[in-house]
This record gives C-alpha cells, sequence and structure tokens, in this order.
C-alpha cells in the first residue's frame, strides 16, 4: 500500500502494526511526532502512552512495561539519548526487550536541535558503561523507517534485548510516499516450564533465555548487578564472566539473522561510497550522475550499524576503494577501516547541521 | 490510579508469621550490618502484605539502589532490583501496564530524594496506585555513609567532617505537596504500628507513600557517637512519641485517590 507519510509517522505506524502497546516518552525535537502519533492512537487500541518527568524516568517505564509483558517503546534525540544510556545498560545486562529510537541532531549537548546529523552513532554502540553488544538499525527512507521499526521490535523480542533505531532528523521530517508493506508481529518466547523450574537467566540453546512477565505466577529476581541463572547477585568471577560472555555470543551467533545491508551498482565499481540514513540516497543521486560520466562507482549501505557488516564490506573493499560520506566528524568511518583490509578509505564528513548532498559527494569524488 | 481491588479492608497485620514462607533462604546471610533497622522494615512489611490476603502472584516488589532497596531480593516474589533513583520509573511502567497488580516500591533516603526526587515527585502528582516505603536512615550506608538529602543539619559524615551545613528534607511534606494522596511515616521503634500503616497504605487507592524512620549505627551513629543500635532505637522512640513528638509518626495525610 502506497501512501504519502513522515518518518517519524511511519516509525509510530510500524511500532503500532508490531503489536507495541506501551509507550513512554519525554518531548524532545526532531523526535515529538511519535510521541504525539502515539499518544493518539495508542488508547484506541488498549494500549498506554505515558509522558514521563525525563529520559530516565520514559526509558524505566518502559522496561517496566516490557517486564510486564507489552511490547514496549520510547523515542528521543540525542540529549535524551544519552541520557537513557543507564537504563540502556540495564536492559541489556537484565534481557529485557524494548525499542528506543533516537532521531539524531546537531551535538554535542543540546547543539542544533532542528538540524540533522549522525553523531550518535559511537554513542549507539558504546555509550553505556561496561561490556554488551548493541543492535542498532539505520532506515534512509520512509518506507524503511516503518519497516526497520517493525524489525526492531521483532528482534528485541526475539533475543531479549534493548534495539534501537537510528536516523537522522531529515529522515525523521522527509515526508514522502512511501510503499508499506504491513509488519508481521513476532511474539515473545515465555517459559513453558513450571514456576518453581524457571529460570530467568538459565541456559538456552540459543543463548536466549525466555522471558516471564511479572504477575503470572512465575517469581524471578530482575536486577542490573552481576546475577546467576535465577537472577540472583553475584559477583562470583566465573558467573559474572560467563553472564558477559554469554550476552555478547546471544548476539554474535544471531549475527547473520540481524546483519543488513545494502548495494547499488556496486558489480563492475572500482570505488564504493559507504553511507546510510539520508546520506545514502544523496550518495545514489550522485553515483548516477557520475556514472554518466563514466565513472564506475557504487554504494554500499548498511541497514544495520550494529552489529556492522563487516565481512561483506571486507570482500567488497578486497577489490575496490572506499569513500565514507557521514554527517559527523568521522564515526562508522572507524569500523570501516577495521573491516577495510588495506583498502584505501577516503572521507567525506559534515558536521555542521546541514545535510550532505549529492553536488557534495560529486565533489568529493573528484576531489579524492 | 487504582491499587488492588477486592482486597478485605485491612484487619490489624498478625504480629508474628511464618517470615520463612516469604524469603529466599537461598540469599542469606543478608547483606545488611548488625543494628541496620532496615530488617524490621522487611519484617513489617512481610506481616503487612500476609495479613493483607493479596495473592502473592499479584505482588511486584520493586527497589532502586541502595541498602534499603537491595530488601527486594530477599522476598520470593516477583522482585526488580532497579537503577539508582528510578524505581518508581520502573514501577510505573508495571503499574500501568498491569493496573491489577499490586506493585510496592521499597527506596531509601538517598535514592528516592536525592538522585531520585524527582521521581518521587512525579509519582505523587500522577497519584498513581503504587505503595512506597522510603526508609531514611539519613545516610549513605551502601557507599560508606557520606551526606544525604535527609542528614539532620550538623551531622556528621564522610563527606561533612565538620558537619552538614544543609538543612534536611522533609519527606512526607515533599509527597504531600506534589500530590500524594496517601503520606504517612512510621519508625522502626515502633514496628507494630509499622505494620498497620504499612496495611493503609497498600489498601489505599492512590499513591501510599510511607516514609519510616530507620538506623544506620554502622556508620551515621557511628561518625555521629550516637551509641549502639539500642540506644539509637530509644533515642528514635523519645523524639516519635509522646503528645507532641518532635517528629510526627502515623497517617500525615490521606484523602481519596
Amino acid at each position: 500500500m502506497s501512501e504519502l507519510l513522515q518518518g517519524n509517522m511511519a516509525c509510530a505506524r510500524g511500532a503500532l502494526d508490531s503489536g507495541c502497546t506501551f509507550y513512554a516518552g519525554y518531548p524532545i525535537t526532531p523526535s515529538s511526532e511519535i510521541a504525539e502519533h502515539m499518544a493518539v492512537a495508542l488508547p484506541d487500541r488498549g494500549g498506554v502512552f505515558a509522558q514521563m518527568e525525563d529520559e530516565m524516568a520514559s526509558l524505566g517505564a518502559v522496561i517496566g512495561a516490557s517486564l510486564a509483558g507489552r511490547k514496549a517503546m520510547t523515542a528521543t534525540s540525542g540529549p535524551g539519548f544519552s541520557l537513557m544510556q543507564e537504563h540502556i545498560g540495564y536492559a541489556a545486562y537484565a534481557e529485557i526487550p524494548c525499542v528506543v529510537v533516537d532521531v539524531m541532531r546537531g551535538g554535542p549537548s543540546t547543539g542544533l536541535p532542528t538540524r540533522p546529523s549522525q553523531g550518535d552513532v559511537m554513542q549507539a554502540r558504546w555509550g553505556t558503561h561496561g561490556d554488551h553488544p548493541a543492535i542498532a538499525l539505520a532506515p534512509a527512507s520512509v518506507a524503511e523507517v516503518y519497516e526497520l521499526t517493525a524489525r526492531a521490535f521483532a528482534l528485541a523480542e526475539r533475543y531479549r534485548t534493548p534495539v534501537i533505531l537510528l536516523y537522522d532528523e531529515v529522515i525523521g521530517h522527509l515526508r514522502e510516499r512511501a510503499d508499506i508493506v504491513p509488519a508481521v508481529p513476532v511474539t515473545r518466547a515465555r517459559p513453558t516450564v513450571a514456576p518453581q523450574e524457571y529460570r530467568a537467566y538459565g541456559p538456552s540453546p540459543d543463548d536466549v533465555p525466555p522471558l516471564a512477565d511479572v504477575g503470572t505466577g512465575y517469581r524471578f529476581h530482575v536486577t542490573g548487578l552481576g546475577h546467576d541463572e535465577r537472577g540472583y547477585p553475584t559477583d562470583d568471577p566465573a558467573v559474572a564472566g560467563a553472564l558477559a560472555t554469554r550476552l555478547q555470543r546471544k548476539i554474535d551467533r544471531a549475527r547473520d539473522d540481524i546483519v543488513a545491508f545494502e548495494t547499488y551498482r556496486i558489480e563492475d565499481a572500482e570505488r564504493v561510497i559507504v553511507a546510510y540514513g539520508i546520506v545514502a540516497r544523496a550518495a545514489r543521486r550522485a553515483i548516477d550522475e557520475a556514472r554518466e560520466r563514466g565513472v564506475r562507482i557504487g554504494l554500499f549501505r548498511p541497514r544495520t550499524l550494529w552489529p556492522f557488516p563487516d565481512r561483506e564490506l571486507s570482500e567488497i573493499a578486497s577489490t575496490r576503494s572506499l569513500l565514507v560520506a557521514e554527517m559527523n566528524l568521522g564515526q562508522l568511518v572507524l569500523e570501516v577501516e577495521r573491516c577495510a583490509g588495506g583498502a584505501r578509505v577516503d572521507r567525506y564528513l559534515r558536521a555542521d547541521g546541514r545535510p550532505i548532498t549529492p553536488l557534495d559527494l560529486l565533489g568529493a569524488l573528484e576531489a579524492a | 490510579m487504582t491499587n488492588y481491588r477486592g482486597a478485605p479492608p485491612p484487619a490489624d497485620p498478625p504480629t508474628a508469621i511464618d517470615y520463612g514462607r516469604w524469603l529466599r533462604p537461598d540469599l542469606m546471610p543478608h547483606i545488611l550490618c548488625p543494628g541496620c533497622g532496615h530488617g524490621i522494615v522487611l519484617k513489617a512489611l512481610l506481616r503487612a502484605i500476609d495479613g493483607s490476603r493479596i495473592p502473592p502472584e499479584q505482588l511486584v516488589l520493586v527497589g532502586g539502589i541502595g541498602c534499603s532497596s537491595r530488601l527486594v531480593g530477599y522476598v520470593d516474589l516477583c522482585t526488580v532490583h532497579t537503577t539508582h533513583g528510578r524505581a518508581l520509573t520502573f514501577a510505573t511502567g508495571i503499574k500501568l501496564a498491569r493496573p491489577d497488580l499490586t506493585v510496592i516500591v521499597i527506596t531509601g533516603d538517598g535514592d528516592g530524594l536525592g538522585i531520585g526526587g524527582n521521581h518521587l515527585i512525579h509519582a505523587a502528582r500522577r497519584d498513581i496506585g503504587i505503595t512506597c516505603l522510603l526508609l531514611n536512615n539519613g545516610t549513605y550506608g551502601m557507599t560508606g555513609g557520606q551526606t544525604a538529602p535527609t542528614s539532620a543539619l550538623g551531622s556528621r559524615s564522610t563527606t561533612t567532617p565538620a558537619g552538614s551545613r544543609e538543612p534536611a528534607f522533609d519527606a512526607c511534606r515533599l509527597v504531600e505537596g506534589a500530590g500524594g494522596s496517601f503520606v504517612a511515616r512510621g519508625a522502626t521503634s515502633l514496628p507494630l504500628d509499622l505494620d498497620a500503616t504499612i496495611a493503609r497504605a497498600l489498601a489505599h487507592e492512590g499513591f501510599g507513600f510511607v516514609e519510616v524512620l530507620s538506623d544506620c549505627p554502622e556508620y551515621f551513629g557511628r561518625y555521629n557517637r550516637l551509641g549502639r543500635a539500642t540506644e539509637m532505637l530509644q533515642a528514635q522512640r523519645a523524639r516519635v512519641i509522646g503528645p507532641r513528638p518532635e517528629i510526627p509518626i502515623g497517617v500525615l495525610h490521606e484523602r481519596a485517590s
């Protein structure tokens, strides 16, 4: 079904169609349309909308609602995303599914509230203290905001983990015709054993133990402390180490299910632009124009920034040089360089709150 | 907002119950220091819960960070040990998602009035159907006895070696001012009165807030030369009893939610 839609509206729609029935948030530009849409839509569907007192409270309420069995989300932008890091770490460690949307604006600090950036790429990966894997998805169109919001819920519920949806202000406020393929809701795995046998953090073939809802007769403990299979606190090195390792392994072994990317005209390309979000749209246009002049160039667009499609990019880089274009002073390029082997990696970086244009990229291709 | 519906009106809680039925023996010994007042509060809470006849599967206990917040982990129910100051936010999410559940928050004075003060204000303003016990021992015990928002003016701690120069918070007046519909204060020196106060908070439909005066002999008491636990309890008792007590206890404010 094709319709005219705004990016943030598509996010709210994708969440609702995924079975999200709980939203808690705090107003912040340029994400507020998501909250406003959820405030209208959720009560009619038996859902709950709560405007909280700040971003820590927002994600705290989301985690609480998720523990009570709801598919739950919040949305924010840079300053609020910083405040949410504590609870993102909690959700990762205590393994509580939730979706956090970060509509990126210029930073640091209050920065450029109405202007786009891609400055939160590394915060999405390393914003919390301690070690845990991260999942961050990066849509580049309104239709893809819908698709990847649904994907975020599916991954969160499937792998008992927070999932971050990361897109820039341009994508959030973009209105365009979008072909929407209705989301297929994913149901969280609940325990099938008797309550007295239940281990909320017990062994599981896929390293994802089922999560019981509170208030259903299963008695268990949830904590942000190091914990054993029952969730009981411990700082036993064997238990703490095994937990940290399992959390990493849980996402590592699911890597091929999670990782997604797109390529464009790379078959005969000598050079490949690596871009995501709105910059990837500019890159496609630049590639088409450059090819009319005989330049053999293509695009690699990660749809998951974390985990990063490293093996796939490595293969592409084995015979091609790369140009990384992003709206920050060099974040994803560090990951690209890690995967590039010995390939040449150029950068086109911009952190002035203005989107990178096709003309910018054509100039960068000629200069480099 | 609704609290547990269908519960019988609060009867006098039993004075003796089978505590083991409510606890996780695997987690003993607990982390609290000898003389700590928090165990008295936990026992009073368990007596109140036991007497309430609320089905255990309907109960969720939520704590923040600190000595008092660790109590939740010892209770054999659905228990959520959250982040510093933010127990009420998790509890709000649980309650909004499942209004039929009885959600009890255990927080401390640093947790609930320092780092989490904003959440306490807004939980009271929303008058959400959560029971909140704030255990006030006037110090940050878990981290070794630093000054707290509730430390008395002039009191000594590791971070106020010359005595606190800041006045202390009055948690009850704060919660009443923010809109909480049930505000009470109890004291570990009067544990059976505490049972009845907690029972009333549990039965209340809106935000049921109980500040409990507790003692930290290990840090606050030692740094301020207040004697051992029994002497601190006797001193606390002297401040809360009598016709015109220095610190009023009991239900201080109650209105229909």
